[in-house]
């Protein structure tokens, strides 16, 4: 389709949106409610521009062109609507944009600076609506909310909760879960997703900084910190270094100078996940148990099943998350290793999620005889802290982890990434039930960004099918395969966030798919660049059960590091 | 068959409802047995007659004499008098105050004796409702005996759907529901829409305040809307229909049902109707009452169940429609008019209103005219053969002060406008629209900045929240009305009000919030100096406005002192 754009020509296949084709024209096109990995929803109205022979104008992002189709964007009608329809927002959104989470990350603020917008001719009347803490993991915040919808589109479209859905009409129209009611006393997974699709600072992490800088500052609390396989690959964008840069050993480096007297890494457990999640899956294959093993490191799939697919808890794998186990060997095995009082242990988990939070506070998580897991950060709160204690990365050489909760491997470096956990299992079951080496460590076919992979692995002569699904919507698809028995599985591995935990809700703003893909390279840059990477190598794993846990599945292992679910209400 | 030699129709509108009419038809029916007259005389509930404001009204056949406010008291009497002794009733009798030609003053009233006679049916054309207030609503022989199905029947055994589009076309027919979209060539899309499944549907959302045509046809004359649709179905090739109803509608909804389930009976619905391999059935939708409903894709959102709100256009309804299907949906007075057009022609029905709009209109006239209630006349007869005419004039020795046209979102006209012809066009060069076919009377004693400020009020309830300029705008134009009537309007604020009102006209994403400020330009068009006086002199001159300064002659005239 040929068509002008103010008076530039440009070719675009025909169902290409105005938009679309500005952008390849080289002519930008202000958009809000407009998000890369979303449908198209219209409803800010700010990328609106002049179509000749239309009645009105047109929204850019909607509206698809044709063949001679003259666009114009910068016409007087233009520039006077989006400017009226952004002072109509910021003439309800509360002016506090200096102490707001999304200050400078904003792009409504953006917009309003884009435009030139210096003065509002409306009346400042901000919305009322309480803010939502219910939950230990998000703040919802409906005064701030502008009403794109774009959370809307994610927590329905992409990620099958239905947890957001505009309520009320006119302008008291706001975004809140079912009823009105706090986040808590619904069926939310609290996956966070929400905060990435959100344009402002209308749902945020809930802010568990103090707590750290209280318990770093108490000389009598011995601090210890565990970093998320996803977060080396990602903290380095709070400091403004490109998506996919890879900052494990500054990051190890910054968390010292912070004051952890320990610092550890969650990779370690996960290398220990590996072990007894891979020896439950062979028990359950060899012994008639639930098939498919369903993995549960990821606590926003984990509450998404309790509440929507109740009904296959018993396939979860019982092994807690590898954040979970850590807290719980850190207040015991540890404590005891180093000599010092579980009592007086602090831990912090620095996690690529929200739920984590609401994972550390579940009221079983206290196998050590204390709360297992202290505070949980995003990785957008450590870069809070970072900024606020000046670290400056530029000068900062890499360390290493402490000993011996920071010794780990490859396989669990990608449980950062989709199809990692299942990668790492698969390195480790293949040894474990063969006997013989894995010559090719990579599983290509359960990397990356399809939504649903599936390959088959034989574990000489026993053929296993196993599944990947990454963001919730994936998820409840492949459920339904299951339950539909159409075709037997035997491991599977579910993620709450698109991408996985490199994508997940306390991820830094912004994480688009794009994005998520730099970063899904970064992890498996992290997996090439470990020497040892399958979790069964690991010289620290072989030692904790030696020393410690015994056998894979064993008592102590039952004791600490598995749990229970709890069937939840669907709404 | 029967024979009766007279028949006494009652009005059961929802209107006459209000007034106790069944109290008036029970009386009539015990009244007529005890006088011994069942064998003679026939008590018909009928649909609305269109008199609203003089109901309870009584009709007696063959004379076709009209009762007005008729009380169950009353009765007795009625039948004493004109049904044994053939006396008519004079102080029942319909009285009009006739104006001298093109004024706004009364000359005195008359009493009209027969229907025919009167100015308000003088005026009227009427094709939609040709059988309200005629024939028993509920009864579908008495549908079929004056004519009803035979449209129907003509289209499915002498006519290929083509034809049946192509007569539609060559009518000229445009939407009743207020865009005034051809129906035929809506028909035409729809038709040639890829798919096997396409729905038709009939949209009864009917939201406009002051408009209540669609509820007094559906009532009057519910099979003519199944027998438009079923036209309309064998047209574009669907099988299935729905009615979207408002959920207040409880006797439009009734009616409606039972006229569904006669046809059924019939066969008129349901498989192989007319011998044919035509199947079409139709089932009833409620909706909760929001206005937004009765924008064509919001109604479908209601419908299949979701938030009322609009979805971007394109696709358009007859690609992308009810549940994605292709979708013809018309009004419920289009439909209405379908089944006269296949029977008489489209060269007949062109013979009414016209070049660009032909046909008559339904129109519901309230607010400060005699006879408030609903007429069908011609279109491009004029704003003021409507009101003066058929209207019957401004009550209470009033003055004309404006006319609001199309509903809510439609332009208010003053008196300098009352020579414009009515039809889609001419009305839309008036910045006025046919719209939904409500005309709102105001006299004088009306403040237009109070009644911009209901205007907009309603439209701040009533916006659905989905896009940035109708959700924030429809506040904001609340928001300077209702300062304007409080004298906190600056002359800075209509400025920028006049830039709210263009934004929300060509950015919104549908025609709620594009049409919301019209009330407002148009008063401020035609009424300026009365803003003016608001704004900068802070006075309200009809003295509506509390707290503003008020002219103690205005006050006086208003009736509002003290």
């Amino acid at each position: 389709m040929k068509l002008t754009i103010n008076n530039l020509p440009v070719e675009v296949p025909a169902g290409t949106t105005v938009l679309a084709a500005a952008e390849k024209a080289g002519v930008r096109i202000p958009t809000l409610c407009h998000h890369p990995d979303q449908d198209v929803k219209g409803v800010c109205r700010v990328c609106v521009v002049e179509v000749e022979k239309s009645r009105t104008l047109q929204a850019a992002c909607a509206f698809p062109v044709a063949e001679g189709m003259v666009v114009r964007t910068n016409t007087a009608a233009v520039r006077e609507a989006r400017r009226v329809i952004v002072e109509l927002m910021l003439s309800r959104h509360p002016k506090d944009c200096l102490g707001c989470a999304r200050n400078r990350r904003c792009e409504l603020q953006a917009l309003a600076e884009e435009l030139g917008v210096r003065d509002v001719r409306f009346t400042h009347i901000e919305k009322k609506h309480p803010k939502d803490e219910s939950t230990p993991s998000l703040v919802r915040d409906p005064a701030k909310c502008v009403v794109c919808r774009r959370c809307v589109y994610t927590c329905n479209e992409v990620q099958a909760v239905g947890a957001l859905f505009p309520a009320y009409r006119g302008h008291e129209t706001v975004v809140v879960p079912a009823y009105d009611k706090p986040l808590l006393d619904i069926a939310c997974s609290l996956c966070g997703q929400c905060v990435h699709a959100c344009p402002v600072g209308a749902i945020t992490e809930h802010d568990d900084t103090d707590k750290v800088w209280a318990a770093l500052a108490d000389p009598k609390t011995h601090v210890v910190v565990q970093t998320a396989p996803a977060i080396r690959a990602t903290l380095g964008e709070e400091a403004g270094l490109p998506p996919g840069t890879l900052v494990t050993g500054k990051m190890v480096a910054a968390l010292r100078r912070l004051g952890f007297d320990r610092v550890f890494d969650t990779d370690f457990t996960a290398d220990l996940t590996i072990m007894e999640e891979g020896s439950e899956l062979i028990q359950r294959l060899t012994t008639g148990g639930t098939l498919p093993v369903i993995t549960s490191c990821s606590p926003g799939w984990i509450k998404f099943i309790e509440h929507f697919y109740p009904e296959l808890l018993p396939n979860l794998s019982t092994c807690k998350s590898p954040q979970q186990m850590f807290g719980a060997l850190a207040k015991t095995y540890y404590a005891k290793k180093a000599g010092i009082d579980p009592a007086s242990i602090f831990v912090v988990s620095i996690m690529p999620c929200t739920a984590k939070k609401f994972e550390a506070a579940r009221p079983e998580m206290n196998a050590s005889g204390y709360r297992d897991v202290d505070v949980v950060l995003t990785s957008r709160e450590l870069g809070r802290m970072f900024r606020e204690s000046g670290v400056d990365w530029g000068r900062l050489a890499d360390e290493e982890f402490d000993d011996p909760l920071g010794r780990s491997t490859g396989a669990a470096a990608i449980f950062g990434a989709t199809g990692g956990v299942m990668e790492a299992a698969l390195r480790t079951a293949y040894e474990l039930v063969t006997k013989k080496e894995l010559k090719n460590l990579d599983f290509v076919a359960v990397r990356g960004m399809t939504k649903i992979k599936e390959a088959t692995i034989d574990l000489d002569g026993t053929k296993i099918n196993v599944a990947v699904a990454h963001g919730l919507g994936n998820a409840k698809e492949l459920l339904e395969r299951i339950k539909r028995g159409e075709k037997t599985y035997h491991f599977v591995e579910i993620m709450a966030c698109p991408g996985g935990c490199i994508g997940g809700g306390g991820q830094p703003i912004k994480t688009t798919n794009a994005v998520r893909e730099q970063r899904i390279d970064a992890i498996y840059r992290e997996d090439k660049r470990m020497p040892l990477r399958k979790s069964h190598e690991n010289p620290a794993i072989t030692q904790i059960y030696a020393e410690f846990l015994g056998q894979p599945l064993g008592h102590k292992s039952h004791e600490l590091l598995h749990t229970h679910y709890t069937a939840r209400e669907k709404v | 068959m029967r024979l009766f030699r007279a028949h006494v129709l009652v009005c059961a509108g929802t209107n006459c409802s209000l007034k106790s009419n069944k109290a008036v038809q029970d009386r009539l029916v015990r009244e007529v047995e005890r006088r011994g007259l069942a064998d003679e005389i026939k008590v018909v509930e009928t649909g609305c007659f269109g008199l609203c404001e003089q109901g309870p009204t009584v009709v007696v056949y063959p004379e076709g004499v009209l009762y007005c406010r008729v009380t169950p008291d009353d009765v007795p009497e009625l039948v004493e008098e004109h049904l044994l002794k053939g006396r008519r009733l004079d102080r029942l009798l319909y009285r009009e105050e006739v104006p001298a030609a093109g004024a706004a003053v009364s000359a005195g009233p008359k009493a009209f004796q027969t229907v025919p006679e009167m100015n308000f049916f003088r005026g009227q054309v009427r094709i939609v409702l040709r059988n309200c207030g005629i024939i028993d609503p509920e009864s579908i022989e008495e549908y079929i005996a004056n004519g009803g199905y035979e449209a129907l029947g003509k289209a499915i055994t002498a006519m290929t759907p083509a034809a049946v589009v192509e007569e539609v076309k060559a009518s000229g027919l445009r939407g009743r529901g207020g865009a005034g979209f051809p129906a035929g060539l809506k028909w035409e899309f729809a038709a040639k829409a890829k798919g096997d499944t396409k729905y038709i549907v009939c949209n009864a959302d009917e939201g406009e305040p002051g408009t209540f045509k669609d509820r007094l046809i559906l009532e009057g004359d519910p099979h003519a809307i199944i027998e438009g649709m079923a036209l309309a179905a064998y047209a574009i090739g669907a099988t299935q229909g729905y009615v979207y109803i408002r959920g207040e509608y409880g006797l439009s909804i009734d009616r409606l049902q039972k006229a569904i389930n006669r046809a059924k009976e019939m066969k008129l619905l349901g498989r192989g109707i007319f011998g044919s391999k035509f199947d079409f059935d139709i089932e009833i939708r409620t909706g909760a009452g929001a206005y937004i409903c009765g924008e064509e894709t919001a109604l479908f959102e209601s419908l299949e169940g979701g938030r009322g709100e609009p979805r971007l256009k394109p696709p358009y309804p007859t690609d992308s429609g009810l549940f994605g299907k292709p979708t013809a949906i018309n009004n419920v007075e289009t439909l209405a008019s379908v089944a006269q057009i296949i029977a008489n022609g489209a060269k007949w029905y062109r013979g009414f209103g016209t070049e660009r709009s032909p046909g008559t209109k339904v129109f519901t006239l309230t607010g400060d005219i005699v006879n408030e209630g609903l007429i069908e006349v011609p279109m491009g007869i004029t704003l003021r053969e409507i009101i003066f005419g058929i209207g019957g004039g401004v009550p209470n020795g009033r003055s004309f002060k404006m006319a609001q046209s199309g509903g809510t979102s439609g332009g208010c006209l003053p008196a300098a406008l009352l020579d414009v012809p009515m039809d889609y066009d001419e009305l839309a060069k008036a910045g006025a629209a046919l719209g939904s076919g409500a005309l709102l009377i105001m006299d004088d004693t009306h403040c237009i900045v109070d009644i911009a400020r209901v205007f907009a009020r309603f439209f701040m309830h009533e916006s659905c929240g989905k896009c940035v300029p109708c959700r924030e705008g429809t506040f904001r134009l609340h928001e300077f009305v209702e300062n304007a009537t409080k004298g906190k309007a600056t002359p800075q604020d209509l400025q920028t009000v006049h830039a709210l009102a263009r934004t929300m006209a060509l950015a919104s994403l549908c025609p709620l919030g594009q049409a919301a400020p019209v009330p407002l330009l148009s008063t401020l068009q035609y009424f300026r100096d009365e803003y003016d006086q608001h704004i900068n002199e802070k006075r309200c001159p009809t003295g509506t406005c509390r707290g503003l300064a008020t002219p103690a002659k205005a006050l006086s005239a208003a009736g509002k002192g003290a």
